[in-house]
């Protein structure tokens, strides 16, 4: 199978959603004549014209409302918040009207409207470029939020956020752009809410998303070499939760580690771990550990910002003290 | 100034005394306990809404406000439906989830109330882009009050619209105060029409109790707007009679400056005006306020009667 990266993964979704259904348009700054802050959008102004691909001005909030009221009158706008970071700016927007609209007027709209953004750490950005701000997200109700990590996934769950009647926001990771993977050529779509395995395993199980799966990966291998059997199982959807298959994973390895970018203190790693708590306490042969971002900004200095995520090593020293 | 046929006449003052009886019905419901929570009433305002809305096509769209029964029976909603979603009753418009908050009736082109500030803002922009996109000749009129201008997304939203030349009337309901501040203590630009000076759109200043006044101004920015020339701001100057909401002791206002607009009263004047112009005789209006008032009696006899929104819908309409 052929392989490309994750930012052309992102882009053969647009433009095969774009191609599929005038209704589906961009919106964002600089993703028209630029192509995106991370070229995620590079040469679609040209295959489907300005009308289609939309430069805004700096106005994260009438990005997303907008964004809303066209979805409301049967668009499928796909707008991009350029930095995750950026998202208290449009918070209301998202909140307050995307989110509970639907709810609010008993269900008598829909709202298929996706929203593209990105985070993570790693490019020494700082404090308002590198945030992970997932957990804020996972506590609307109404919407639903996606973070893959591979290429693969992440044009079948972009595919899948467009055509969903329900607003999406859609998180990638700054790292991953460049990462490659196989990439089916044939077209197809992955379910929202569907955690995928990533590696099987049967001495414990690691429960992540984004970025941090490919940590998590590296850290089974040493494990491997140690006799330490992990399962990786990356969620890919936050929003809603699959706790079927968190839950088949716990009651097969008995253990359970989360690993998430985030900062640690009410972060995804909470929610994720009382879901175990609930769904499988009676199978846990140990205390659930989270391995977390610290609860800091994220500062500047490289060797700072690697100690305020988690690394291979970090995870590896995790589970051999779970495994004890 | 606008003169309007007996029909329309009749239609006209009919609509704003719906607005006006059924704001004082839900103010009687609130202080006998029957309605719960707040509501934001729109008495005083009823020119406004009845003025711009009677202007537009019955498919052109609206966003409205917090105050936003008064626009929700302007855009053709029904009276039993609006008035047992106030109650939060399974029969109201939004099945009892949405509340006096949150009135819609996408079917209408109500694009609905909100319970943020300026939160039609966003709202009504982006059915402006979707409208352009479609090259449709309708066109959204979105309404805010004066305390939304002074809200960021008012200035994003402005902006885009001019720079896309969307099909959006931009209406200030400037009713003189933000809950209880005043446009004096709150607004460093008092000259509203300088807010659209900023975004290159045109602007005019009509008298908001006056229904005529409104809609001969409300014609020919609608006209504006249809016919591609982008958006514009139109402010109508009026006066709510209740306070903000409910426990509001308007200690902010004098009982002057309330009986100087309650004596420019939007109905009496109009009414009065009917006679003068020969539109309409006193006996057809006594006639149309009776009929008003057993409309509003239905609806809240609707209303109440009507069953609370069953359990199992809690966790309905949240997602597709």
């Amino acid at each position: 199978m052929r392989e490309i990266t994750y930012r052309q993964a992102l882009n053969e979704a647009l433009d095969e959603e774009m191609a599929r259904d005038e209704k589906v348009f961009l919106m964002g700054e600089d993703i028209a004549i630029y192509g995106g802050a991370y070229g995620v959008t590079i040469g679609l102004l040209n295959k489907y014209g300005e009308e289609r691909v939309k430069d805004t001005p700096i106005s994260e909030a009438a990005i997303v409302g907008t964004g809303l009221g066209s979805a409301l009158l049967g668009y499928r706008p796909v707008v991009e918040i350029m930095y995750i970071d950026f998202i208290g700016l449009c918070m209301d927007q998202l909140n307050n009207q995307v989110a509970k609209i639907r709810y609010m007027f008993g269900g008598k709209c829909t709202v298929p409207l996706t929203i593209r953004t990105e985070g993570g750490a790693g490019r020494t950005l700082g404090a308002h470029h590198s945030q992970s701000l997932e957990a804020w997200l996972m506590h609307i109700p109404g919407i639903k939020v996606v973070m893959p990590s591979t290429p693969a996934d992440a044009k079948g769950l972009l595919k899948s956020s467009i055509r969903d009647d329900n607003p999406v926001v859609f998180i990638e990771h700054k790292m991953l752009y460049n990462t490659k993977g196989q990439v089916p050529e044939n077209e197809y779509l992955i379910p929202i809410g569907n955690a995928d395995v990533k590696k099987t395993g049967t001495d414990i199980t690691i429960l992540t998303y984004s970025r941090m799966t490919l940590f998590s990966l590296k850290a089974a291998e040493i494990l491997e070499k140690e006799g330490i059997n992990v399962e990786v199982v990356d969620l890919r959807t936050l929003l809603p939760l699959d706790k079927t298959t968190i839950k088949n994973s716990v009651m097969k390895t008995n253990r359970a580690v989360i690993v998430e970018e985030d900062t640690r203190t009410a972060g995804a790693g909470a929610e994720i771990g009382m879901t175990v708590m609930e769904e499988c306490f009676d199978y846990l042969d140990a205390p659930i550990k989270r391995i977390a971002g610290a609860d800091v900004p994220m500062p500047k200095a490289p060797n700072l910002e690697s100690l305020a995520i988690p690394s291979v090593e970090s995870i590896v020293e995790g589970i051999r003290e779970v495994m004890k | 100034m606008y003169k309007p046929s007996k029909q329309e006449a009749a239609k006209l003052l009919r609509q704003m005394m719906e607005i006006r009886q059924f704001e004082d019905k839900i103010m009687e419901l609130l202080s006998k306990n029957i309605a719960e929570g707040g509501s934001h009433l729109y008495a005083g305002m009823e020119a406004v809404a009845v003025g711009v809305i009677s202007s537009l096509n019955p498919d052109d769209f609206i966003s409205s406000t917090h105050r936003g029964h008064g626009h929700a029976i302007a855009k053709d909603g029904d009276l039993n439906a609006l008035m047992a979603e106030i109650l939060g009753k399974k029969t109201g418009v939004c099945k009892g989830k949405g509340g006096s908050l949150h009135l819609a009736d996408l079917n209408k082109g109500n694009l609905g109330a909100n319970g943020i500030v300026a939160g039609g803002l966003g709202i009504a922009t982006g059915a402006g882009i979707a409208l352009k996109m479609q090259k449709s000749s309708k066109i959204v009129v979105c309404f805010f009050g004066d305390g939304a201008l002074n809200n960021g997304i008012t200035h994003e939203c402005m902006n885009m619209a001019s720079l896309w030349k969307l099909p959006v009337l931009y209406l200030c309901e400037n009713n003189l105060y933000a809950m209880s501040v005043s446009i004096n203590r709150a607004c460093s630009v008092k000259d509203f029409k300088k807010r659209a000076e900023a975004y290159d759109m045109p602007a005019e200043i009509a008298d908001g109790m006056d229904v005529l006044a409104v809609k001969e101004a409300a014609i020919r920015w609608i006209d504006y707007v249809r016919k591609g020339n982008g958006p514009c701001l139109l402010v109508c100057n009026t006066y709510r009679y209740y306070g903000h909401s409910r426990s509001d002791p308007r200690v902010y206002r004098t009982k002057e400056e309330e009986k100087f607009y309650k004596d420019r009263d939007p109905i009496l004047n109009f009414a009065q005006k009917c006679v003068k112009e020969g539109w309409l005789t006193e006996k057809e209006i006594k006639d149309i306020e009776a009929s008003v008032t057993e409309a509003i009696e239905k609806a809240t006899d609707f209303a109440i009667k009507s069953p609370l929104p069953d359990p199992e819908e809690l966790y309905t309409d949240l997602y597709v």
